[in-house]
């Protein structure tokens, strides 16, 4: 059920193809389906290793309006996290990911899927143009400031003037769960950096009890600077971030369920869904 | 083939964490600071691939944004300021995860398959230490020789291009090995040169057995019998029959041995309970599969069962806590997915009793300080679970000195088992004569050979270092995604881990069902070359799984596997003709009776004593003299501080709690979510509201007192613990985990009679506790052998019992948690109070010995529970929360830090006559603190009355929102402390550790 009253028409949403990559270490696949499921869309489930089958032609993503890249451990994050992962979509499968993008497909990649948009350069993708092959990657996410894995809930504070249009109407802030070892993250160089700030491309920033984005641990539980949790692409429809929407799809996931129920303000469905009714709301505007 | 040497290091700018890391371990424990640290990943390739190529990999997997690279060697700092530099890397053959993967890196960037491996290390380079502090940190913090090799460098350096190949040439052989008239004192010889763990019963048996056939055995088929006939995984001490005396002196036969007398029977009176009073309907039994497979399973939906299963892995975590910890884990993972035709991994568990971190003083040679173990432990477990994609739901640590020898390291696994798969009943293998024996998963190397057999014997100077393995976890994820899909798909009839004894245990135990089995190990896939047919036998080498395939089904099985880059292989076929066949090419080297093999092993009755050792106890005057010294507020604040009464939230952060998105009540409540909670709470299928519910119970400093006292208040913590979140009381089930100091007498071990008295009054006492509860006991595992000898000195564990309990909710959404809700609802105490201090973390606080051990009356507590739940039911209960380590005092801790709200209670009704201190930390079971609307407050207390409820006090707000603690007795307040003050205590980054 829609979170925020504004009901996507059902069948309309039922025409939005969503497609879920999955294998290698992966493993968010199941609640990533629940969410755009839960937002009204067709999902489908499918392996990387038989997506590279269909020969890796152009047009092997055509159908498709979202484009999901999971959460989980793709080859361990061995190396580096999303790294052989992305090595082998962008061999592989390279040019359909740039059709894709170039035909408007939305993109959503969450944690790992992040950090695998990153390697591939589709964030925060300035560089690229139309028509061109995947660029190179710009940006990284780096180890935790605090060395390993660490497990939180943050706060998010959006940007409302980012042209993002996963987080179209989310905010000032959304809560979710953060998860991960690698999600500082740092540019290639200052310029970059100006140019991302400049265009709003950094949707979605960890924030303090008050709102106010920090760099402050463990309300930044990677030290990110301006604490950037996401970035999008220059059209707002590539989005990734590092916390986990897909773990907030019922109000039971958040830790204070029980006093916000109390309190008379338990939303009706967990506020991660939004996130996934974005995405279906911006593939049905086209 | 050229070896190419890559190294990678973070650009100068970009920090580096491990480094950092690195700097804060060496200053904590070893007092060490060195001005500068640079991490460097050096990936060795011993691939065909040329230089060219070489580049190009480079090129693709170094970060352009962040790294540097080199083909070869990076500079090593500036000219004038040479570092110390530390490599650590891999002893031959032992796993190496990244390299596999930058192998597949390698194979993606140049678009073909390479052979060869690849081999990893880490650099440290270390400036403003002598070489020889950097050689102590190599020994003391960064590597374990038993897994790893270093190197110590000054530049300028040559790259080093060693890799650590492992294998050997020549034809592997069998050996025949003569039984035939040796003594009793060369056959005893001969099983513990060859570490087969085998008593000299069982070798007569074996050397019998083997004339009878006309021959001598061969190394593979002894092997074979060892590993089936281990401790580990025949279970003799609990199969066996006992002659026990009793505390009150009279003996008697247990003939059934206590496992068929109390855990079998325990759960068969539970299933006759059930089905008499037809609580079941026509929804078909509770108990779905219980003992019989690899974990049990217990009804759950219309849609799934569910399966749970908890391990222990003791023995390797103490030679490799990191590694022997992550396989732990990944062990269990492969029994719930091995159960049936395989079940979906849900949510993990954990549990460590180890020696206390803050351990000074010297420890016997051979063992690691247990701040190093603590940490390896936890990060095994941590990168296993979490690479593995499962979320974590319950965790405890528990120190005690005594598990410095060993630790005691649980891992578990709640899985959901679709009721039915491709048109059949899910828990049912199906496996026939015919069917083709397939092994996937990892490849077969000499890790974990004799892991059964060792960890049915002490620790000791001499334990095999190939006992230890190191799990690669997502080898082991890809493999579960596709069964996942062949069991979706109807691909295979029968599944089983590679555990204990490698394939001599998974054919083995198959072979059972079918009937006979027969396999080629020569068509065995190695890690590299040179193992003999009976290593290829017996090795754990981890992340594989035996699975029986239809021979109509095998093309599209290993077409799957093929698809899914995970390696099967159809090494031979189950039989109907009563025998283990086992051939290397055209050679058999192992041809047994399967009914010898399964029904061989010699019974031996068993002596069991109760003889306690003496003791001294503290009298009841030096005791209260003691407590009289030290205010109330001082007391409580110091036993939140203890190391068993701490948050332990430190560690387990690190664990990811989230994955799957089904959490309701995580391991950790409260505003500031550091409390851990009474039990948790998750759901088990998307867009469905029944939930499962996890709690457990482990008491082993009672054991000092009475194993009997022990196994109650275990089985009955773990039971609170459900209740208490909203588990439904008739659709409980538990798990018995007992890890027991070697019960059997011997030179080394001269009070293994009473060890023994000790394990059947803890039977007795679980058997009790269960058929009172309605609790089945649907899995377990005894681990029977935690000592440790090393330099003369000799540290067993104390009997260690743990019961988890796995409970079920019909709506996630009526859950309860510890903490308090509204200002102005009423806190109560459900149960007596009685003077139980013995043996309870008061006395340790104390530092006296205490007598009095918490006395649990099963069939009392049972109603009290049936109320305490119909009142839940009734809408009268706003929170819940066990009475535990540490009694009363803790748990209202617990709530004033998880709420920030402030609790005013009076002790003035709690227990007769005992002083305040008393009534806050005593032990007794049988105890919840409860919270309530005051406008329900007359229709509870009109329920539980009966059942010794106790009105404690009200909520109230916080002080400047922040939660206080105010406790009274007699119209005085005897302590008021603010949540801050409590905290402090609680969090263990306070203190030095």
């Amino acid at each position: 059920m829609p979170s925020d009253g504004q009901r996507l028409a059902p069948k309309e949403a039922r025409d939005v193809r969503v497609l879920v990559l999955t294998g290698y270490g992966l493993n968010c696949e199941a609640e990533t389906a629940a969410g755009f499921s839960r937002a009204g869309a067709t999902v489908d489930l499918v392996h990387l290793s038989e997506m590279l089958e269909r020969g890796g032609r152009a047009d092997a993503l055509a159908g498709y309006h979202i484009l999901a890249f999971i959460g989980g451990f793709s080859f361990g994050d061995h190396i580096q996290s999303g790294r052989v992962f992305a090595n082998r979509l962008r061999f592989r499968l390279g040019e359909a990911l740039c059709r894709f993008v170039d035909d408007g497909g939305l993109a959503l990649g969450v944690c790992n899927g992040f950090q695998t948009l990153v390697c591939l350069g589709l964030l925060p993708g300035v560089s690229r143009a139309r028509g061109t092959p995947l660029a190179a990657q710009q940006a990284a996410l780096v180890h935790n400031d605090r060395l390993g894995y660490f497990d939180t809930w943050v706060k998010l504070a959006v940007d409302p003037a980012s042209p993002c249009v996963w987080t179209r109407g989310i905010g000032p802030t959304i809560e979710m769960p953060s998860r991960h070892g690698e999600g500082k993250l740092l540019f290639l160089d200052e310029s970059l950096r100006d140019e991302i700030l400049a265009s709003r491309l950094v949707p979605v920033r960890y924030a303090d009890a008050s709102g106010a984005p920090t760099e402050v641990w463990p309300d930044n539980p990677n030290g990110s600077p301006g604490g950037m949790a996401g970035l999008c692409d220059p059209t707002g429809r590539i989005f990734g971030l590092m916390p986990h929407p897909d773990a907030y799809l019922y109000p039971e996931n958040h830790p204070d369920w029980i006093r916000q129920r109390d309190a008379g303000t338990l939303p009706a469905a967990g506020l991660g869904l939004r996130i996934f009714e974005n995405g279906v709301r911006a593939a049905l505007a086209g | 083939m050229p070896i190419y040497r890559l190294e990678i290091e973070n650009r100068p700018a970009v920090p580096d964490a491990l480094a950092t890391k690195t700097a804060q371990t060496l200053s904590a424990w070893l007092g060490l600071s060195p001005a500068r640290i640079r991490t460097r990943k050096v990936y060795l390739c011993d691939l065909d691939m040329s230089e060219a190529e070489a580049k190009k990999v480079l090129a693709a997997i170094a970060d352009p944004v962040i790294e540097v690279a080199a083909l070869g060697a990076l500079p090593d700092g500036e000219p004038g300021d040479p570092p110390v530099i530390l490599t650590v890397s891999f002893l031959p053959g032992v796993t190496d995860a990244v390299g596999k993967s930058v192998k597949t890196a390698c194979e993606d960037a140049l678009g073909r398959t390479l052979t060869g491996q690849v081999y990893t290390g880490t650099m440290y380079l270390v400036w403003g230490l002598p070489r020889a502090d950097v050689e102590r940190a190599a020994a003391e913090v960064l590597h374990n020789p038993l897994i790893q090799r270093i190197r110590i460098d000054e530049p300028p350096r040559k790259p080093d291009l060693g890799v650590p190949r492992a294998g050997a040439t020549g034809a592997p052989r069998t050996e025949i090995v003569a039984l035939r008239g040796l003594s009793d004192e060369a056959l005893e010889r001969l099983s513990r040169e060859r570490l087969l763990a085998l008593s000299v019963p069982e070798m007569h048996a074996t050397r019998d057995h083997f004339e009878k056939e006309g021959r001598e055995p061969t190394d593979a088929e002894l092997e074979c019998i060892a590993q089936t006939w281990s401790e580990h995984c025949k279970h003799k001490i609990f199969n066996a029959p006992i002659e026990y005396t009793d505390p009150a002196g009279s003996t008697r036969r247990i003939e059934r041995g206590v496992f068929k007398t109390y855990v079998v029977a325990a759960t068969e009176d539970v299933r006759k309970a059930r089905a008499a009073s037809g609580i079941d309907g026509d929804g078909g039994d509770f108990l779905v599969s219980v003992f019989s497979d690899n974990a049990g399973v217990v009804r759950f939906t219309d849609e799934c069962h569910l399966v749970y299963k908890v391990e222990t892995h003791n023995s390797p975590s103490a030679l490799d806590p990191y590694g022997g910890a992550m396989t732990g884990i990944v062990g269990v993972n492969r029994d719930s997915f091995g159960c049936g035709l395989g079940a979906d991994l849900l949510a993990n568990v954990w549990g460590y009793c180890l020696g206390k971190p803050n351990h000074t003083g010297a420890l016997p040679k051979g063992l690691m300080p247990p701040r190093r173990i603590r940490d390896g432990v936890h990060h095994g477990v941590i990168d296993g679970g979490n690479q593995s994609g499962i979320p974590y739901m319950r965790g405890f640590e528990l120190f005690d000195d005594r598990f410095t020898g060993k630790p005691l390291v649980y891992c578990g696994t709640v899985a959901a088992m679709p009721v039915e798969t491709a048109g059949r009943p899910t828990h049912e293998k199906f496996t026939a004569p015919g069917d083709r024996i397939v092994m996937i998963g990892g490849r077969v190397g000499k890790d974990g050979i004799h892991g059964a057999t060792f960890s049915s014997v002490e620790l000791n100077e001499s334990s095999p270092v190939q006992a230890v393995q190191i799990g690669d976890p997502i080898t082991q994820k890809m493999m579960f995604d596709m069964l996942a899909e062949a069991r979706d798909r109807g691909l295979y009839s029968g599944i089983t881990d590679n555990g204990a004894g490698g394939l001599s245990s998974s054919v083995g135990e198959m072979a059972e069902a079918s009937g006979g089995a027969e396999i080629d190990l020569a068509r065995v896939p190695l890690k590299y070359p040179g193992l003999a047919p009976w290593e290829i036998l017996v090795s754990e080498a981890q992340e594989r799984m035996t699975v029986a395939v239809p021979p109509d089904k095998l093309e599209a099985f290993l077409a799957l596997a093929a698809r899914r880059e995970v390696e099967a292989t159809e090494i031979g076929t189950f039989t109907s003709s009563g025998r283990l066949v086992v051939r290397y090419g055209e050679e058999k080297v192992c041809d047994l009776a399967l009914a010898f093999l399964h029904g061989g092993l010699p019974k031996v009755v068993r002596t069991a004593r109760w003889s306690p050792p003496a003791r001294a106890f503290a009298s009841t005057a030096d005791r209260d003299g003691a407590l009289a010294a030290r205010p109330i507020g001082d007391l409580v604040v110091s036993m939140l501080a203890q190391p068993n009464i701490r948050s332990g939230e430190r560690y387990a952060r690190h664990y990811d709690h989230e994955v799957k998105g089904l959490a309701v009540v995580k391991p950790f409540v409260g505003v500031f979510r550091d409390v851990p909670s009474t039990a948790t709470v998750m759901r088990v299928r998307h867009g469905r509201d029944e939930g499962v519910v996890l709690g457990e119970g482990l008491h082993p400093h009672y054991s000092d007192l009475d194993t009997h006292a022990m196994a109650l208040a275990c089985a009955d913590e773990g039971v609170r613990r459900v209740l208490c979140a909203g588990a439904r009381i008739d659709r409980m089930a538990a798990l018995d985990n007992f890890c027991w100091p070697d019960p059997i007498k011997s030179a080394t071990t001269p009070d293994g009679e009473h060890k023994l008295a000790q394990l059947v009054r803890a039977c007795e006492g679980l058997y009790e506790a269960c058929v009172a509860y309605g609790l089945p006991l649907i899995s377990g595992k005894d681990s029977m052998k935690n000592d440790a000898t090393l330099g003369g000195v000799k540290i067993s564990v104390p009997p260690t019992l743990l019961v988890s309990v796995i409970g079920q909710m019909k709506d996630v959404r009526c859950a309860l948690t510890l903490s308090p809700r509204t200002p102005g609802d009423v806190v109560y105490l459900l149960g007596e109070t009685e003077d139980a201090c013995g043996e309870s973390e008061l006395s340790r606080l104390l530092g006296l010995a205490l007598d009095g051990v918490p006395r649990t009356a099963p069939e009392r507590f049972a109603a009290r529970y049936q109320a305490f739940a119909a009142a839940h039911e009734a809408g009268l209960v706003r929170s819940a929360h066990v009475l535990s380590r540490g009694g009363l005092a803790v748990a209202l801790s617990h709530m004033v830090m998880a709420s920030e709200l402030g609790l005013s209670v009076s002790l003035d009704g709690v227990g007769a006559g005992l002083s305040p201190a008393i009534a806050l930390f005593s032990e007794s079971t049988g105890r919840i603190l409860l919270s309530t609307r005051a406008e329900d407050a007359a229709a509870l207390e009109a329920r539980l009355a009966p059942h010794a409820l106790v009105r404690l006090g009200t909520v109230e707000p916080g002080s400047s929102g922040r939660g206080f603690l105010r406790i009274r007795q007699g119209g005085q307040t005897l302590a008021e402390l603010g949540s801050d003050a409590l905290r402090r205590a609680f969090q263990e980054e306070s203190h030095a550790v």
